[in-house]
């Protein structure tokens, strides 16, 4: 079910819209019509269509709620500030970060793989400032920095020179780690800057302070997505380039932010990894992170082929991953055999949100 | 020896069109050779012959296999991130079974292979699934499988027949890399000559035009993803017939190297054109740079750190990637994705 670019019914609905309801939402029509097929849409019953837009607003939430309830419920001290703030939260809230950005250049029909070497190279700028002796401040500045440098690197290969978006930042994804390992020759530095390490261990009224960016982050984008000219044309030129083209909209332009978007935001969470840890190391930090947060940005139903952007779903869906792994990491069930089911979950959510042929 | 594959319908493409394809196909050989000329002329025999062509080719000889079958991926307009995690997989089955010998083996490794490669297949075209998607599901799960099979630990192969392919080499070169050689050639073949190969490109090439001349796109594209992972697992079991290990570490990033061979070969990542030997010069290219790098600082003039090994790799993509865009835009069907 493709959606017209532009359409303003991006992300998570305004209204509360009842799908099962004989007077129908406003997009439930526009649906049916863009499907071509009349009587696709019979009144109370629940069709296809019906159930392909559920399933794409609300089946990451309903999932995460199921998996919650079931917690709640057979896991001893699930519910406890320890196992929810400090474990799923705090462990959810860097691949959310990462997901927002992704969901942004996912939306525009494009893809960000270098995210997990950006992490690695901000982290490694900032701890060597920090190192020598340079005020935090301009020690995170300049990580940020290098980091929105990167994503301009990648958007101006995929909006100025037409690269496609898996080989601009495939090209980051394997120079990128190695610049980072440069930085220091590759060798682990401990770090022990309080105010630089705010972003990873300070805990203002007891939450991580990660836990308030990730929603500050999410909130942001969506405000963005939602409220501005800019979040119109994201949807616009992932739905269709060329019609946004000829409407005006400057289609380089919106995926060149994408991209110094979604590489800032790694840059940030490349930050609070390192700090985390107390150390920066090049080897490890963001290792996968790229298939953390496509994962996370296609069970929430977003399609890949962009011009829909659900910010929200993404960090539920970042959420429900995290969820699920330490479900079935806590009932025994082994790291390994965890993977394997979490790409079986990611496959069958995909299937249960999959379009109309 | 080059086979050249237009795509389908090339017959009304200019002249210009057909130079730019072939600078586009052999930019990759000619710099392979420059680098070889430049590798005897720094290095002399060391580098041109006897221990060092043996071990470049036979290391080759896994990448070359899993970028062939990514090859016909692409080729059909997908993508197969799985392969690393395939080949981790072929690599420690066959090793559960090494003590029978290499053949067994590969037979199970290939069989696991080409397993994952039909669920993959299964999820794109019946499920109607985006292959990049699926396969990056299957890339976690089945390294998952594989970890579990090996008990999260290095497998290490029974001594004996299975390790044979480390040591077996005809007319100076290893097995492994006769046996890359021989697949990229019946590779190639089939890509001109059968009709598989044909559907293979006319899918990439536009697959609602496939399906309306009747071609069977189902069947045609489940069959490069089973291709695909029967390649990765005979690259594992190559792996570990080598190395006489697998360890957990085994494969990861392999698919990211086969996407860059793919695409410094020539192959668009957009589908429908392709040249199975350009891959196989984008394959040594890729991995001649390491072995340049490692016979630098064996003279001992400059250290290269390892770590400036995948600069240099990425740059390298980042040049081929922008000459192939000019290409492409001179060809005049616009360098911009739809």
């Amino acid at each position: 079910m493709t959606r017209a670019g532009g359409s303003s019914r991006s992300d998570v609905p305004e209204a509360t819209t009842t799908p099962s309801d004989t007077g129908g939402p406003v997009s439930e029509p526009v649906a049916a019509a863009a499907d071509g097929t009349s009587g696709v849409r019979r009144g109370g019953a629940w069709n296809r269509v019906q159930w392909t837009s559920w399933a794409q607003r609300y089946g990451a939430a309903a999932a995460f709620a199921a998996l919650f309830a079931y917690n709640a419920a057979n896991t001893p001290f699930f519910l406890t500030q320890q196992s929810l703030v400090f474990v799923l939260l705090r462990q959810a809230a860097p691949i959310a970060i990462v997901a927002v950005g992704m969901a942004i250049v996912i939306g525009t029909g494009g893809i960000d793989l270098s995210v997990g070497s950006v992490m690695a190279i901000a982290g490694q700028v900032g701890a060597t400032l920090v190192l020598h002796d340079k005020p935090f401040l301009l020690a995170i500045v300049a990580a940020l920095l290098v980091a929105a440098l990167c994503g301009l690197f990648n958007g101006t290969l995929v909006a100025r020179f037409g690269v496609q978006p898996i080989i601009a930042t495939l090209i980051l994804f394997i120079a990128g780690r190695g610049i980072a390992q440069l930085i220091t020759g590759g060798e682990l530095q401990p770090l022990a800057n309080p105010d630089f390490q705010w972003i990873g261990l300070a805990r203002p009224l007891g939450v991580p302070a990660q836990i308030y960016i990730a929603f500050v982050v999410a909130l942001g984008a969506w405000l963005v997505m939602k409220l501005t000219v800019y979040g119109r044309h994201v949807l616009a030129v992932g739905g269709n380039e060329t019609a946004s083209r000829l409407a005006g909209v400057p289609a380089g332009r919106v995926k060149l932010l994408a991209y110094v978007v979604s590489a800032t935001l790694a840059g940030l969470v490349g930050l609070i990894a390192v700090s985390a840890n107390s150390a920066s190391d090049a080897n490890n930090v963001g290792v996968g992170m790229e298939l953390d947060a496509i994962a996370a940005v296609a069970v929430a139903g977003t399609p890949l082929s962009g011009g829909k952007v659900n910010i929200w779903g993404a960090v539920v869906g970042a959420l429900l991953l995290k969820l699920l792994q330490n479900t079935l990491i806590s009932h025994g069930i082994t790291k390994e055999v965890a993977q394997i089911i979490e790409g079986a979950v990611i496959v069958g959510a995909l299937w249960l949100q999959r379009p109309e042929a | 020896m080059t086979t050249t594959v237009d795509t389908p319908g090339g017959a009304s493409t200019g002249r210009r069109v057909q130079a730019g394809l072939l600078l586009q196909r052999q930019g990759a050989l000619i710099a392979l050779v420059i680098l070889v000329v430049f590798g005897v002329l720094r290095y002399g025999s060391d580098f041109a012959t006897g221990y060092n062509v043996s071990s470049f080719t036979g290391d080759t000889a896994k990448y070359g296999l899993v970028a062939l079958g990514m090859t016909f991926v692409i080729m059909t307009g997908g993508i197969d991130l799985s392969v690393g995690s395939v080949a981790f997989l072929g690599g420690v089955v066959a090793i559960k079974v090494s003590e029978h010998g290499l053949l067994p083996g590969l037979l199970v490794g290939i069989g696991a292979g080409a397993a994952v490669g039909a669920l993959n297949g299964f999820l794109v075209t019946k499920a109607r699934l985006q292959p990049f998607i699926v396969t990056l599901a299957t890339l976690l799960a089945v390294r998952g499988l594989a970890l579990q099979i090996a008990g999260a630990r290095a497998s290490v192969a029974a001594p004996g027949g299975f390790q044979k392919l480390s040591t077996w080499s005809v007319l100076g070169l290893p097995v492994a890399a006769w046996a890359m050689l021989l697949a990229f050639l019946v590779g190639a073949a089939v890509v001109h000559y059968t009709p598989w190969g044909r559907q293979v490109l006319a899918i990439g090439g536009n697959v609602d035009a496939a399906k309306l001349m009747g071609l069977p796109v189902r069947r045609t594209t489940f069959s490069v993803y089973v291709v695909s992972g029967a390649l990765a697992g005979c690259a594992g079991v190559f792996l570990g017939s080598q190395n006489g290990s697998v360890d957990t570490a085994a494969g990861l990033g392999w698919e990211l190297t086969a996407i860059a061979a793919v695409v410094v070969g020539g192959t668009l990542l957009t589908g429908g054109v392709g040249s199975v030997m350009s891959t196989l010069v984008g394959v040594l290219l890729l991995q001649l740079i390491f072995n340049l790098i490692v016979f630098e600082n064996g003279r001992g003039d400059i250290s290269i750190s390892s770590y400036w090994e995948s600069v240099i790799r990425g740059a390298f993509l980042l040049v081929v990637v922008l000459l192939q865009v000019r290409l492409v835009r001179r060809r005049g069907t616009g360098g911009r994705p739809a």
